[in-house]
């Protein structure tokens, strides 16, 4: 019997054409492929267009500051020669604190342009800040909404504290308990309000952070002489990875490794009402990091702008306790004080230093703002809260949930390499799996999964082959 | 129940409601959260008195009317950073220290390889 929740998504199509002002339907070319550069494209900004949208709405421009003494302390771990060269990209100096600001920036001047009287945005993170801020520069109204509480109204303070300077810039707040069904009410909302959807996942949003990738570019020629070797990305619903890579290339930057950083959450379940108050991040982290990879289609839009297995070369995972040992250090050594889930990236950098030699540069594209409820201190206090026990050790031990593990040493930070070939595998099941049943891939499929996981024809003959002959 | 438990109209207040009953919620849930209502609140000016727990609709900040029970009034912030992490109050210190040992040990290898044939020279 279709529920009350059915009905709304069976609804769901038309509903976000509308509240989007665009038609998916036209980039579909079979039942797996698309069109996804004329998606991009779509909306007819330039880069440069962009840029000035963002200049215009106070965002961008973010400082990039080499971290000498992050540096050195690298090297003080690792063989002579080796031990790269750090940089970050301050995006906490963005308006609403965090690089969100570039992707909201963005839809809320489209939504602005072609009229519509507010913008809707399901997120708990730094995206709602962003939308909040940005819709009261544009005198739009706002409504975000969040997935904020567990059944016994126990908020985590960092969706708390998101709520709070949402409400500042004059949001209305929806907060809901935990579960997926955050994105049936946000389509009920904009079914009944008329509003705009600043979807994360729209074209809109992953263009605007396509000025991040331009300015890493930019900013390192400038000041080294060259782009990075790496630029090192945290990880998680895809947008971050996938722009920042896609503006990359588009300034040249064609050499510069693109590698995806999480928080190690396995184990962990999404939905799960229990273990919601024991991840202790809200993002950065695997949960959505995997899953968005290898099914990027699973958005709020009938197709992901953010397809960040087009563009990842590595993805590393770090453990929840070595990401609030560096966020301390960084605090601590190069006067950063900064949110922990956007130094997921930073954590990986000083394992991926060290592999490098000492010419190499590598820049953390993203820093994000912190305070009360987002600060390390808070998630730590709180996940003792909530039963799971910290402790200081070797981080390997660290059991998400259970017990978070803080490094003693610096030595002891050390990322582990996410296997990429297997997400490929497990998106090119997905892509099957979603096409009608008994469909053949054509030799254009083919050549469409290759691009969308950044590998060939042949792999992907390669992968379909071996579903084949799973399923007989 | 006391005066300041009571919400007059155009009080600032939050109400909550059930959005999803457990039967009508998404299927492929885990169980601890498919037992369990959708639940919700959102804040907006009262548009009559109630008492908390009682039906109430509020206008929000965007001009919705939501009906729910009143869950607060005046509703606050109350998240904080909390005590400092013991495990994490030495990181600073060990590496500041480390940091100098580490830079004192290649400025002396620095000048043993390049000023050594130089030294007492001009």
């Amino acid at each position: 019997m279709a529920t009350k929740f059915d009905a709304i998504m069976a609804r769901r199509g038309e509903i976000m054409r509308r509240a989007l002002g665009m038609d998916y339907g036209e980039f579909e070319l079979s039942p797996i492929a698309f069109d996804y550069e004329a998606m991009m494209a779509d909306h007819g900004y330039s880069l440069d267009d962009i840029v000035a949208i963002q200049t215009k709405a106070g965002v961008g421009h973010t400082p990039l500051l080499e971290l000498k003494n992050f540096t050195d302390l690298v090297r003080s771990t690792c063989e002579p020669g080796r031990g790269a060269r750090i940089f970050v990209k301050d995006e906490a100096a963005n308006l609403a604190g965090a690089f969100k600001d570039r992707r909201a920036s963005v839809s809320i001047h489209v939504a602005k342009e072609k009229g519509y009287e507010g913008v809707i945005a399901a997120t708990s993170g730094n995206y709602g800040a962003a939308v909040a801020s940005q819709a009261a520069r544009a005198c739009l109204k706002c409504i975000i909404v969040q997935e904020c509480y567990d059944s016994h109204k126990v908020g985590q303070p960092e969706i708390v504290e998101k709520a709070r300077v949402c409400e500042a810039y004059g949001a209305e707040v929806v907060q809901l308990t935990v579960g997926p069904e955050l994105f049936f009410h946000m389509v009920e909302l904009l079914d009944q309000t008329g509003y705009f959807a600043a979807s994360l996942y729209s074209s809109f949003g992953v263009s605007g952070i396509e000025t991040l990738g331009l300015e890493v570019s930019q900013e390192m020629r400038a000041l080294t002489g060259a782009d990075p070797t790496a630029c090192v990305i945290t990880h998680a619903g895809g947008g971050n990875t996938t722009g920042t890579a896609r503006g990359l290339k588009r300034a040249g930057a064609t050499g510069t490794k693109i590698v995806a950083a999480s928080v190690d959450l396995s184990g962990l379940h999404m939905a799960s009402d229990n273990d919601f108050n024991r991840k202790s991040f809200t993002t950065g982290h695997t949960g959505f990091g995997v899953p968005f990879a290898t099914w990027p289609d699973r958005a709020d839009v009938p197709r992901n702008a953010a397809r960040p297995l087009r563009y990842m070369d590595r993805y590393l995972t770090v453990t929840q306790g070595e990401v609030f040992y560096v966020t301390e250090a960084l605090v601590k050594l190069e006067g950063l004080e900064r949110g922990p889930a956007g130094n997921t990236a930073m954590t990986a950098a000083v394992s991926l230093a060290r592999e490098l030699p000492r010419e190499a540069t590598i820049v953390v594209q993203e820093t994000e703002y912190t305070g009360a409820g987002k600060h390390h201190w808070a998630q730590l206090n709180f996940a003792r809260q909530m039963g799971v026990e910290v402790r200081a050790g070797d981080p390997r031990d660290n059991q998400p949930g259970t017990v978070i593990v803080i490094p003693e040493r610096l030595e002891q930070i050390q990322a582990s390499d996410f296997d990429i070939a297997h997400m490929r595998r497990s998106y090119v099941r997905n892509a099957v799996k979603a096409a009608p049943a008994g469909y053949v891939p054509t030799t254009d499929d083919i050549a469409f999964l290759a691009a969308d996981t950044n590998s060939t024809p042949a792999a992907v003959e390669a992968m379909l082959a071996e579903l084949a002959a799973k399923e007989a | 129940m006391t005066e300041t438990q009571q919400a007059r109209a155009g009080d600032w207040v939050e109400v909550e409601c059930v959005l999803l009953e457990p039967a009508d919620r998404s299927t492929n849930l885990p169980a601890e959260t498919a037992e369990k209502p959708l639940t919700m609140w959102v804040k907006g000016f009262a548009e009559g008195r109630a008492a908390l727990g009682e039906p109430v609709t509020v206008e929000t900040m965007t001009g919705r009317k939501v009906a729910g029970r009143l869950s607060a009034i005046n509703p606050g912030y109350f998240h904080t950073f909390g005590e400092p992490i013991p495990e994490l109050v030495h990181i600073g210190k060990d590496l500041r220290a480390r940091l100098a040992a580490y830079r004192a040990a290649e400025s002396v290898a620095q000048g043993a390889s390049a000023g050594a044939p130089e030294s007492g020279g001009a």
